[in-house]
């Protein structure tokens, strides 16, 4: 083994890694961004949801999450996985193995994050981690494993083979991760107060936009190791120069959707709203997200922008149909992850629409329809709704037992 | 004695405790106060769904008086605080039985 290959292992691995680190700490973005726009007395409860739901994706994925996925890569517990990915591979990788385990697992838990700000400030937080432990170790994976793991789907039919390609998963986990939160807010019905008797839509605002927004600055930084670390390399010519165009192009989708919504909402409602602002940003980047190195830098900005304008609507739309999402999730990372899927042809001629498409309906159908069996299972065994008096007094007290801004607390004496 | 009591909009109060202060007025009471009158409240959106501001932030200004000054201090109130918009607020004036300087003991007028 040469010096130059060596280093090229070693730049490699080391750059996964970091990647990795900056999709872990997405999941602080997602911790505050919901924590920003739930109401004050349900902070500690999403803060606890969305702590925790990482540590559940973590273990879980260690468990059989990432066999399930990648059967020739790991075992069930990860044993052997601390292997040299070099030498004893059919196939050398330039990364070390467990390097390649840390970055999926951090996937894992941006998919199921996306459902804790769907169902926020009304779902009970043990079946919410129930329903995590099924999603990160079971439903997931086999999804996972159709598209990135290059499985047959149930021996029917191969998803590559028909051309579909999602490169950091538009579909694969943002979409996923909408569809597992559609069918929970379905289930679980609106919160109280936000639909009114005779038709009516109410607003109910987020207690903390500073607090929003940082948590949207964080997820478009941690975005960059999300599709930046996609590339699985940079220690050449050919690799350094792809992630340098991911990283541009995400970016550029990035601003291009906070524009467009921006604007759009400014149109709609006569005001600057931030909260749509924040989504805009958001789903410029899901948007970019199935394919962030072909696009020249003005067509990641007009696909950013696309989705920033789609996303409006859709949290409108959304509203009309009653399915209650404080945070946006369904529209941003579902709709929206829709659409990235769906540009990925217009810049890269190895995918097709209609292997888009049956990719679309392949991860939607499954993750819809396994998560709503784990959702009603869920509702009829231990229950996922808070009962109403517990919802008016906030779930902070009913399920954390402490509010995140005590006021008048005096000591026992 | 009578006691003054004025509300107004709050970018107000400090014309209105500078045109007091030059009467003569030895101390106010300040405090913020939400409610509402013929202003009523506003609707404003957020996520393009609607929420009612139902009561409006004002001041609540009370000042102790003798009689001899009260006409010129509910001058002086409704000069600095009007805007001449609706909104502007309303002054209370109530009879005010005696009063108590709790360093002193004084009581009456002399404890204004």
């Amino acid at each position: 083994m040469n010096e130059i290959f060596e280093l090229q292992y070693a730049l490699d691995t080391f750059y996964f890694l970091m990647c990795g680190a900056l999709v872990m700490w997405m999941a602080a973005g997602f911790a505050m961004l919901e924590a920003g726009l739930v109401r004050s007395k349900n902070t500690t409860e999403i803060l606890t949801k969305n702590i925790s739901l990482f540590a559940v994706a973590c273990t879980m994925y260690m468990v059989c999450g990432y066999h399930i996925m990648y059967a020739d890569l790991g075992d069930l517990l990860l044993r052997g996985i601390t292997g040299d990915g070099a030498t004893g591979m059919e196939e050398p990788a330039t990364y070390a193995p467990s390097a390649d385990f840390y970055f999926q697992v951090v996937f894992v838990a941006t998919a199921m994050s996306i459902v804790s700000g769907a169902v926020a400030e009304r779902m009970k937080l043990w079946a919410f981690l129930a329903f995590a432990v099924v999603m990160t170790g079971f439903i997931y994976p086999m999804e996972g494993s159709w598209t990135w793991g290059g499985q047959s789907v149930f021996g029917l039919y191969t998803l590559g083979d028909l051309g579909f390609s999602d490169f950091a998963g538009s579909g694969i986990v943002h979409m996923a991760g909408a569809s597992a939160a559609l069918a929970g807010v379905l289930l679980l019905g609106a919160r109280k107060g936000k639909y009114g008797a005779d038709g009516s839509i109410n607003a109910i605002p987020g207690a903390n936009l500073p607090m929003a927004t940082l948590g949207t600055f964080i997820l478009w930084l941690g975005w960059f190791g999300f599709n930046g670390g996609s590339v699985l390399a940079t220690a050449s010519v050919e690799s350094a120069n792809a992630v340098a165009v991911v990283f541009l192009n995400t970016n550029a989708a990035a601003s291009g959707g906070l524009i467009a919504a921006l604007i759009v909402a400014r149109f709609m409602f006569g005001k600057a709203d931030l909260t749509m602002a924040l989504n805009g940003a958001l789903a410029g980047l899901v948007a970019i997200t199935a394919e962030p190195s072909t696009p020249t830098a003005l067509q990641a900005t007009l696909f950013g922008g696309l989705g920033g304008v789609l996303v409006v609507f859709s949290i409108v739309a959304l509203d009309k149909l009653k399915i209650d999402d404080p945070v946006g999730a369904i529209s941003v990372h579902g709709v929206v992850g829709l659409l990235g899927l769906l540009l990925v042809p217009l810049t890269n001629d190895a995918s097709t629409f209609s292997g888009q498409l049956i990719g679309a309906a392949t991860i939607f159908i499954w993750v819809f329809g396994a998560s709503a069996v784990v959702w009603s299972i869920l509702k009829s065994t231990m229950g996922i709704r808070v009962s109403q008096e517990e919802e008016f007094d906030g779930v902070d007290l009913s399920e954390c037992g402490m509010e995140a801004y005590p006021e008048f607390v005096s000591a026992k004496s | 004695m009578k006691l003054v009591t004025a509300i107004i909009k709050p970018f107000k109060l400090d014309e209105v405790r500078e045109a007091l202060g030059e009467l003569g007025v030895s101390g106010v009471t300040v405090t913020e106060v939400k409610g509402f009158g013929r202003q009523k409240g506003h609707t404003e959106l957020y996520r393009g769904a609607e929420y009612v501001v139902d009561f409006l932030p004002k001041v609540k200004v009370e000042v102790a008086l003798t009689d001899e000054l009260v006409e010129s201090a509910v001058e002086a109130i409704t000069k600095t605080a009007a805007t001449g918009k609706i909104g502007d607020g309303k002054i209370f004036i109530s009879q005010l039985d005696d009063a108590i300087r709790i360093r002193t003991g004084e009581t009456g007028p002399e404890a204004i």
